[in-house]
């Protein structure tokens, strides 16, 4: 147990969503569970990806890698250009 | 426009493409279905063949576009060569009844994707496990 990251209580766990005490790794979800096509047409999965103001959350937060950070980027982006995500919003969560 | 030339198809690849667009909803279901004729028969005259289609009927508009805050939505999947995207964008853009359009390819994944989505797959909701952020 000696190994597991104390975080100092408050200020992390906010972005990590999680018990302020340990660390838990983030990982790609697109990796872990095999998705290679990120469909611009389903509003509510490309809703997970970004804020209540409709912008991009970085990568930082959701531990998305590189590679399908710029997929979500483009789905998102063709989203909005048909209507099926705002360009800016309020409270869309 | 010029009618597409059959010979000229055997040296020309085909690729996966996706077209979406945005109808007025001032039209009748019938304008509608007579706009969305046009669109497929000028696909199918370019040398395109459509491998799917889908309607979402009347849906609300997650912003207004030319004052209107909701429009038919229909997709077309076709396989067809490369030079039919700047005709029927062409077409598009002539056509008043359109509010907007987005013409992409298709790489493998997107192929394989929207075939298991047209079945039905990615209703269920075991198949995209979910991580809460």
């Amino acid at each position: 147990m000696s190994k597991v990251k104390k975080s100092s209580a408050q200020d992390d766990s906010f972005i990590f969503n999680n018990s302020p005490l340990q660390f838990k790794k983030k990982y790609c979800r697109f990796k872990k569970s095999g998705i290679k096509y990120i469909d611009f047409k389903n509003a509510d999965f490309l809703m997970k990806f970004v804020n209540d103001q409709g912008k991009l959350l970085p990568r930082r937060l959701t531990g998305t890698s590189l590679k399908y950070q710029r997929k979500v980027a483009e789905a998102v982006k063709r989203a909005r250009h048909l209507a099926i995500l705002p360009f800016i919003g309020d409270q869309l969560k | 426009m010029q009618p597409f030339n059959k010979k000229d198809s055997k040296n020309m690849v085909l690729k996966n493409y996706e077209s979406v667009i945005i109808l007025t909803p001032v039209l009748a279901e019938k304008q509608m279905q007579e706009a969305i004729a046009s669109f497929r028969q000028l696909i199918t005259e370019q040398g395109g063949n459509i491998v799917r289609e889908e309607n979402w009927g009347l849906t609300k508009l997650a912003y207004p576009i030319a004052k209107k805050s909701t429009g038919f939505y229909h997709i077309f999947e076709f396989q067809a060569p490369g030079t039919i995207v700047a005709k029927l964008e062409l077409a598009y853009r002539r056509d008043e009844q359109v509010l907007r359009y987005l013409t992409i390819a298709l790489d493998k994944h997107a192929v394989l994707y929207n075939e298991r989505r047209s079945k039905g797959e990615f209703n269920k909701p075991k198949v995209i496990k979910e991580v809460t952020i």
